[in-house]
């Protein structure tokens, strides 16, 4: 009992442990409810095609990404390279979610906007950027107001779901991906679901 | 995570802005001067039905943001924040009751959209800590508090001979070595 003096120097190491680790966490990383979870189902208009309608189902049997995008996210065009190039490997079919293209700009004055001027809109707009950028979607679907964004629990674009043969989630990334990302986390991930089936 | 991963609310941040020069310009307080509606932003659309607003109000303050994570989505002028809002506001219109929306936000956001974390397995050291933490106290006084009792009546307790000493030295007797004298400790200040 003669060290008795340092028992709260060694309560303040564990806590300063605990306040150490709690530095290295990030708190916009938000932990999405829906991994291993069935992908909430959806049925939007193509960008490529308007009148015609991609849905969640369309690929079920594959295993793939489903990228949230938008013109006017700056974060994308950091991203975006790492999708093109990733395209041109051909490892994995990444599919577009174009996410509040017209009203969530915050240059745009969207009120009153009709829908229809609004899809037009966004198509062109989102037709634009990938002609600037490149294309790396198999196709991109067009969520005007954002409602399919919500059943993924989208809070922030970019955001990437890996959603595997039977149509259920089994990854989320937030934020762009980085090469090292990809490489590190998201391939092998793909690889992952892939043997499981 | 870089910090550029702001593009859902660049107009929220305007808005703050904004709402900081108004707040300081006329004191107002921020709570209220975010609520007015940003510039380029879908109108907030209200219930006809106050009783239906006062319920859509109530829940959106116990809803967090996902964008502005400190801001409930009543307050939060986030984009996102207002399409919660609004889907608050619409599935309550259509008659689903309070449990509901907020089970559909939970399905959708997880824990982290609820202000009042639920008690279950994870958050048991949360919600039990502090009573742990207070009744370790308690316990750890109690102990003391004892154990001293104890120590104090060991001390108090005099022999025969400290008994007599003590009496001899209230008595004014010099029984052994002497205490300094008053006259003593004069001359010395």
């Amino acid at each position: 009992m003669k060290a008795k003096f340092l028992v709260p120097l060694f309560l303040f190491l564990g806590l300063a442990g605990f306040l150490a680790f709690g530095l290295t966490l990030n708190p916009r990383e938000v932990p999405s409810p829906l991994i291993d979870k069935p992908a909430p189902a959806f049925t939007l208009a193509r960008v490529d095609d308007p009148a015609q309608q991609f849905s969640l189902a369309d690929m079920r049997g594959k295993v793939w990404l489903l990228n949230v995008w938008a013109s006017w996210c700056v974060a994308c065009r950091q991203e975006h390279p790492v999708l093109v190039d990733l395209a041109r490997r051909n490892l994995v079919p990444v599919v577009g979610l174009n996410y509040k293209e017209v009203r969530g700009d915050g240059q745009l004055d969207a009120r009153g906007m009709a829908l229809d001027a609004e899809t037009g809109l966004a198509v062109e707009r989102a037709r634009r950027w990938l002609g600037e950028h490149g294309n790396p979607y198999v196709l991109s679907v067009l969520d005007i107001d954002g409602r399919v964004g919500i059943d993924f629990g989208v809070y922030g674009v970019p955001e990437t779901f890996l959603i595997d043969g039977n149509g259920k989630i089994r990854y989320k990334h937030i934020g762009p991906i980085t090469p090292e990302n990809l490489q590190q986390v998201i391939l092998p991930k793909v690889e992952e679901v892939r043997r499981a089936g | 995570m870089p910090a550029d991963r702001i593009s859902l609310h660049p107009r929220g941040l305007r808005a703050l802005a904004r709402a900081g020069a108004l707040a300081a310009m006329l004191w107002l307080s921020p709570a209220h001067a975010v609520d007015a509606p940003p510039a380029g932003e879908v109108a907030p659309t209200v219930a006809a039905d106050p009783r239906l607003e006062a319920d859509v109000q109530e829940l959106a303050h116990k809803l967090r943001c996902l964008v502005c994570q400190n801001q409930s989505i009543a307050e939060s002028n986030a984009p996102l924040a207002l399409d919660l809002r609004n889907q608050v506001r619409e599935q309550l219109a259509a008659g689903r009751s309070k449990q509901d929306v907020v089970d559909y936000l939970v399905a959708r956001y997880g824990d982290f959209v609820l202000y009042e974390p639920p008690v279950k397995g994870i958050t048991l050291l949360l919600w039990g800590g502090p009573a742990a933490l207070l009744l370790a106290g308690i316990g750890w006084l109690a102990y003391r508090v004892r154990r001293r009792a104890v120590e104090s009546a060991a001390v108090t307790a005099l022999s025969e001979a400290e008994h007599a000493r003590a009496q001899a030295l209230l008595a004014g007797g010099a029984p052994g070595d002497a205490p300094p004298s008053s006259a003593n400790r004069e001359s010395r200040s």
